[in-house]
């Protein structure tokens, strides 16, 4: 130890120089970033033909990547702060039927419905983490139990309230509501019909339409994941909460000694995600018009699985929004191209696997580069 | 090793008042006496080294200090005046920071993000409170640079740092955010001869910006290499303090053991522990 306090300055022999193409390479979204591309290559090769880059097929396959993109938001910042949240794809359904019962069988108008079902489901997202919490139990058991639970009243209420699973007619509630468009609307018109005018995008030939643009705007469920997206990204990245979330889910113990308030930010976090489910489910709703007891089934784990591939840690306290995003822009061209390119649909699955397993593979191998882990 | 030390020792003002003073505290776990009585004080810029056998009472000892027990019997003086932490937080506000053998970083966090975890700097951008990161990248990299580590950037994850590289961040960061006292608890049981040599180091810079540093350990080798004066703690008891000079480390060694027991140990190890 005898020199010890001159060990200033000198840089550690052993630490390599990293270039500057491996340090831009080297970030938790090199895996969706790589995936994305592949899969606009594979597409582009494939099924350019196809009409999936014409005005109306990268609307159709942009309208599904966006709902992954809303669930997959929540999904990360939870699974960032070291929580599951498997109820998300019940809470769709039970946020949807929610508003079909209070609009058709109680003729509540539609932004209180709306805002109800926003307020139910936060409320049980809100409970979810406190059990979490008090109990110290796994959220993968206790929100295991929601999903079941809210599934369960999804089926029952309105069978027993209509005598039957799906409510159609609130597109006729909603007409003049103030809230509902904000969901179910769509922006740019006329950029769009400027567009179909010039010549730039395709119009109807004939019919009613005929001169109108195929694409008429842009629906709010895309500017609500592109919004979801920027707002999730600058809350983790640069603010102090975002902070808190990385330190919640990389120790727990650790991140209450530097006094992170950790129980707050975890039930904050689970709140957020079933805001987002909540959005998802009301524009799915102002979209069909119509509420279904099977509405959400299976999207917790599109949603964690669109996450994992964008590069976030399944143990919690790493990860990316940008990644999750791109994760959900993965998942939702693979699964509308393969039916562009005319592919038999059962394989979108050996197609989706196969990207999963490659693109957590490749981020595994990145992590351990940036974080040191063994 | 100790006569020739390349650590200059720190030189506190034998007169200045001791920052925390602790007399005859008692700590009682039902029927369990774990602290009979023990005395101990620490000034500014020294190093005060707590040493004691496996269940001597120093982590009882030094949690009364950080205020998670509240003594049964005895008196805390900080500063000179009467205090009583009713929790940590009120022990951290008053400047005694602890740094637990069980480090409070996260590997998968980048430096500059552990550093301020909990602390975070905000500016505000249009009205929007965001985090400084240009602010806590330069203090971090500045921080790391006087304790003497390197880092390739202040994005570089707390994983890839040695465990003493560990310690010494935790050590900058409690001294950064204001720390008075800094309770160093075994900061060198599980590290190797360099690593320890750097905690050491960290230890001796610390000790030089005017924080009294409470270094607990069982090894009696690295306390004599910085420690400044010793307390030896044994069976809830304290068995005296002694100035650096005035003990050796066979006499420190018998304390802590209890004395005789360890003589006839010795004897048959040939004087290799």
């Amino acid at each position: 130890m005898a020199n010890a306090a001159q060990s200033t300055a000198k840089p550690d022999e052993r630490v390599k120089e990293i270039s500057a193409l491996r340090k831009a390479l080297i970030r938790p979204e090199l895996g969706g970033i790589v995936g994305t591309v592949a899969v606009f290559t594979f597409f582009f090769l494939f099924a350019f033909d196809s009409g999936m880059f014409s005005s109306q097929g990268i609307m159709n396959w942009s309208i599904v990547s966006a709902q992954f993109m809303i669930i997959a938001v929540g999904a990360c910042l939870l699974m960032i702060a070291g929580e599951f949240d498997l109820s998300v794809g019940s809470m769709i359904g039970f946020a949807g039927m929610m508003i079909a019962i209070f609009t058709v069988s109680y003729g509540w108008p539609v932004w209180m419905a709306i805002l109800t079902a926003f307020a139910l489901c936060i409320a049980t997202g809100a409970l979810n983490g406190w059990i979490v919490i008090r109990t110290g139990l796994p959220s993968f058991i206790v929100t295991l139990a929601s999903l079941f639970i809210l599934r369960g009243f999804t089926i029952f209420l309105p069978q027993v309230i209509e005598r039957k699973t799906i409510i159609g007619g609130i597109s006729d509630a909603a007409e003049g509501d103030w809230l509902a468009p904000i969901f179910g609307g769509k922006i740019l018109q006329g950029l769009f019909a400027w567009l179909g005018e010039a010549g730039i995008i395709a119009t109807f030939e004939r019919g009613t339409n005929a001169g109108k643009p195929v694409v008429d705007g842009i629906p709010m469920l895309i500017v609500w994941a592109i919004v979801l997206i920027v707002f999730g990204h600058v809350l983790l990245t640069k603010t102090r909460f975002g902070n808190w979330i990385f330190a919640a889910g990389g120790d727990a113990e650790a991140a209450r000694n530097s006094g992170v308030p950790v129980n707050k930010v975890k039930i904050l976090m689970f709140m957020f995600t079933a805001f987002c489910a909540t959005v998802f489910a009301v524009c799915q709703v102002m979209e069909f018009g119509s509420a279904g007891a099977d509405r959400g089934l299976l999207k917790e784990f599109e949603a964690i699985i669109a996450v994992v591939i964008g590069g976030a840690l399944l143990t919690g306290g790493y990860g990316s929004v940008l990644g999750a995003a791109l994760g959900a822009l993965i998942f939702g061209m693979v699964q509308q191209g393969l039916f562009f390119a005319g592919v038999e649909s059962s394989l979108f699955r050996v197609f989706l696997g196969v990207i999963l397993l490659g693109a957590v593979i490749l981020n595994t191998y990145i992590r351990r580069i940036i974080t040191g882990e063994r | 090793m100790t006569e020739n030390g390349k650590f200059r020792h720190g030189d506190p003002n034998r007169d200045s008042a001791a920052i925390i003073e602790m007399k005859n505290i008692e700590k009682h776990f039902g029927s369990v006496i774990a602290l009979a009585g023990v005395s101990f004080d620490v000034k500014p810029g020294e190093c005060h080294c707590l040493l004691g056998d496996n269940g001597a009472g120093k982590s009882t000892f030094i949690k009364t200090m950080s205020g998670v027990h509240q003594p049964t019997a005895g008196e805390i003086y900080f500063e000179g005046k009467p205090m009583h932490f009713d929790d940590p937080c009120d022990a951290i506000s008053a400047g005694i920071a602890t740094v637990h053998q069980h480090l409070a970083m996260i590997p998968l966090m980048s430096v500059s993000r552990n550093f301020f975890m909990g602390n975070e700097p905000v500016h505000r951008v249009a009205g929007i409170r965001l985090l400084d990161k240009a602010h806590a990248d330069a203090v971090t990299m500045e921080e790391m640079r006087k304790m003497g580590i390197n880092l390739r950037g202040p994005d570089q994850a707390v994983g890839t740092l040695s465990g003493g590289e560990r310690q010494t961040v935790a050590i900058a960061r409690a001294v950064y955010f204001g720390a008075k006292i800094l309770i160093l608890d075994e900061p060198t049981s599980a590290l190797g001869v360099r690593q320890t040599s750097n905690v050491l180091a960290t230890i001796d810079r610390v000790r030089k910006q005017g924080v009294g540093v409470v270094f607990i350990s069982h090894n009696v080798r690295h306390a004599l290499a910085v420690g400044d004066r010793f307390t030896v703690l044994n069976r809830g008891k304290t068995l005296g303090t002694a100035k650096r000079g005035e003990i050796s480390p066979e006499e420190l060694q018998d304390l802590m053991a209890g004395g005789q027991e360890l003589a006839e140990l010795e004897g048959s190890l040939g004087g290799t522990v």
